[in-house]
């Protein structure tokens, strides 16, 4: 049990940054400081113990899913909501959640985890579960390369004392599968229809093509159109309409099904599964649809090649004005190279009505280089984002936004339209 | 009159393709079209049959295994570049196969891989990792503009020149104040960003020596670098 000073200090300290309007992480450094044993103690109390999602792309999405398909067959669950998923920000979630005591009422943690704080977390505290959605480029200048985030994930699945569910289409997701003894392994797939719809790193410029033999997984999204998706479940179809937008976050959601059949098993309800799956919507950011003017404006979160090449694949331009957000804080990455590995050409048709951020001169040279045409360049947050409302008042828009263009973005357009409030 | 054809190839994209430095290529290609050339494009990866007429050669980063898996066979080409080079046809080289450009990489584990020797250069891997952003100067290109992130720290022989000085990052090694380095127009650096977009007088050099050494002279079209000019400003003033 954590000692009730740190609680009450936690919690008076997290209510502090609340009054400033201030970040999710700050309380929770205080209570990491000086009580460094105060996750484990927290999280040690729980009957179902302790869930790990990581990955590059995905993992807030995935992680909502999956605290909802687990809240829908009764469970108490435990989330670090904010999207925050450093072990500070879990430190900091832990302190909203527990009672004066240091007592958590829930049945089972499930933790959105960064590659690199997921390694030291679960030195401290095993997971029970552990998801491992994807190897992408991301931030390259904090991890170095590839191989070594894929040796990030290894080391969760080795900690993992359960079960472990990977991602059968990432061939560095998939190969973690033979460095395990001791753990039950599960897969999740694609059709092989699918395949071509998620162009992964590898395939770039050409190289190593996907195996189309692979082996069996337990829950495959078989066939994906409009917002109708068919998904395979131990040897049965299963189709529903979803509330979720992008390809990829339709993938996560099979994730996200394979993950909760790993920990209810048998308790598992597939009529359960479908009609909470079909009323999921995105994390914020995430392909999050708000309205403005009487017409939808669609937030997509972009932070590496992967997810952009992805996200531009999934969403069409057509009728649609499409801005373009681009900022170099650490949390988005100061390199600015991943946009050269970005196909903009699917843009050339419409042009690009505004482009801003900290970086909007690279990313307007970018598309310069694509001969894709830009209305405005504004490197001014607020004032990019008024420009192309009053530009493309009468019709439906759409920004790409790096991280923390993003949570600037969100909280202008709460000024003029309702955002959820995520805390 | 149909257009004069340039020739651009670059090394082994398949396998040393990770760090967005295809911008360079694009670039390349792009210019080329602008300035009124018809590019023509060629990959060439491993086992292929290398063109005969080249005119621009590019190759970029890659991740250790991408650099093993091409070693062999960038070994079996190193005669026919190295005749390239001292026939002084322009080459743009970064990271990865700039070290591979030299004479050896040690790696951390004391494994040697043997370079091409075009570049008199010679690379250790260690466990620090040289990281962001950087601004380097040369005097015929001014401020050059990029983004470094490596762990192999290189250092050059007596028949090589530095490409360039730094003025905020690391560059070659944590020890010298030199970035890059320099033999007749092959041009070896870190600089990722990608190089090119950011840093067009580079871009021009290579269109412009491979231009004139086939052809005799160069196109008076000129390309608007606004774009380059406002985002080369930003990119300056950043935090590493």
């Amino acid at each position: 049990m954590p000692h009730p000073f740190v609680v009450i200090m936690g919690k008076a300290v997290r209510h502090a940054a609340r009054l400033r309007g201030g970040g999710s992480a700050l309380p929770g450094l205080f209570v990491e400081k000086i009580s460094p044993d105060f996750i484990k103690q927290t999280l040690a109390q729980l009957p179902r113990g302790v869930v790990v999602i990581s990955g590059t792309n995905g993992k807030t999405t995935t992680t909502k899913m999956v605290v909802s398909l687990l809240e829908a067959h009764g469970l108490k669950v435990f989330t670090n909501r904010t999207g925050s998923n450093f072990t500070r920000g879990v430190a900091a979630a832990l302190l909203g959640d527990i009672d004066i005591k240091g007592k958590l009422d829930a049945d089972i943690a499930v933790l959105e985890l960064d590659e690199a704080h997921a390694v030291h977390f679960v030195k401290a505290i095993p997971p029970r579960y552990s998801l491992l959605l994807n190897v992408m480029r991301d931030q390259l200048d904090r991890f170095g390369e590839i191989d070594a985030t894929a040796k990030m994930l290894e080391k969760i699945a080795q900690a993992t004392t359960d079960t472990v569910v990977l991602n059968r289409e990432d061939r560095r997701v998939l190969a973690i599968k033979d460095s395990l003894h001791d753990q039950n392994v599960e897969l999740f797939g694609l059709s092989n229809n699918l395949l071509p719809d998620f162009p992964s790193d590898d395939e770039l410029r050409g190289g190593i093509a996907k195996k189309t033999a692979r082996p069996e997984a337990s829950v495959i999204l078989q066939k994906y159109k409009g917002n109708q998706a068919t998904y395979h479940i131990a040897g049965q179809d299963l189709t529903t309409t979803l509330k979720l937008n992008g390809v990829y976050n339709v993938f996560n959601s099979a994730a996200a099904i394979a993950l909760t059949r790993a920990i209810l098993g048998n308790e598992t309800q597939s009529d359960i599964v479908i009609s909470t799956i079909a009323t999921v919507t995105p994390a914020f950011g995430r392909g999050e649809e708000l309205e403005v003017g009487g017409h939808p404006l669609e937030l997509v979160l972009v932070k590496n090649p992967s997810g952009f090449r992805l996200g531009l694949k999934s969403f069409s331009p057509v009728g649609y004005a499409t801005m373009i957000a681009i900022n170099d804080n650490y949390a988005d990455g100061r390199d600015m190279s991943w946009l050269w590995d970005v196909d903009f050409e699917s843009l050339s048709e419409l042009g690009v009505s505004e482009v801003s951020g900290i970086r909007a001169y690279d990313m307007a040279l970018r598309l310069q280089y694509d001969e894709v045409a830009i209305g405005h360049i504004e490197p001014d947050l607020t004032f990019a984002l008024r420009q192309f409302i009053s530009t493309n008042n009468d019709m439906p828009k759409r920004i790409y936004c790096t991280y923390t263009a993003m949570l600037a973005l969100r909280k202008e357009l709460s000024k003029i339209t309702k955002v959820e409030v995520v805390s | 009159m149909s257009k004069q054809t340039i020739t651009v190839v670059q090394l082994y994209p398949k396998d040393m393709n990770i760090y967005g430095d295809y911008g360079n290529l694009l670039v390349l290609q792009r210019r080329l079209e602008w300035y009124g050339y018809e590019p023509n494009i060629i990959h060439y990866n491993v086992g292929d049959t290398f063109p005969n007429d080249v005119d621009i050669i590019v190759g970029g980063g890659g991740q250790d295994s991408g650099q093993e898996i091409i070693h062999a066979d960038l070994i079996a080409m190193g005669p026919k570049l190295k005749t390239l080079a001292e026939a002084g046809v322009p080459m743009l080289m970064v990271c990865g196969l700039y070290q591979l450009f030299g004479n050896f990489f040690k790696t951390s584990q004391n494994k040697i891989l043997t370079g091409i020797g075009i570049l008199d250069v010679e690379t250790y891997g260690t466990n620090e990792r040289l990281i962001g952003n950087i601004v380097t100067n040369n005097a015929d290109f001014g401020d050059i503009i990029g983004y470094e992130n490596h762990s192999g720290q290189t250092y050059l022989g007596d028949n090589t020149e530095p490409f360039a000085n730094v003025i905020k990052g690391a560059g070659n090694n944590s020890k010298d104040a030199h970035e890059g380095a320099r033999y007749k127009n092959v041009i070896g650096t870190y600089l990722h960003g990608s190089i090119l977009p950011k840093n067009p007088l580079i871009a021009d050099f290579l269109i412009h020596t491979a231009v004139t050494k086939k052809y005799g002279e160069f196109s008076t079209d000129v390309v608007d670098d606004l774009l380059a000019g406002l985002a080369r400003d930003t990119a300056g003033g950043r935090p590493r």
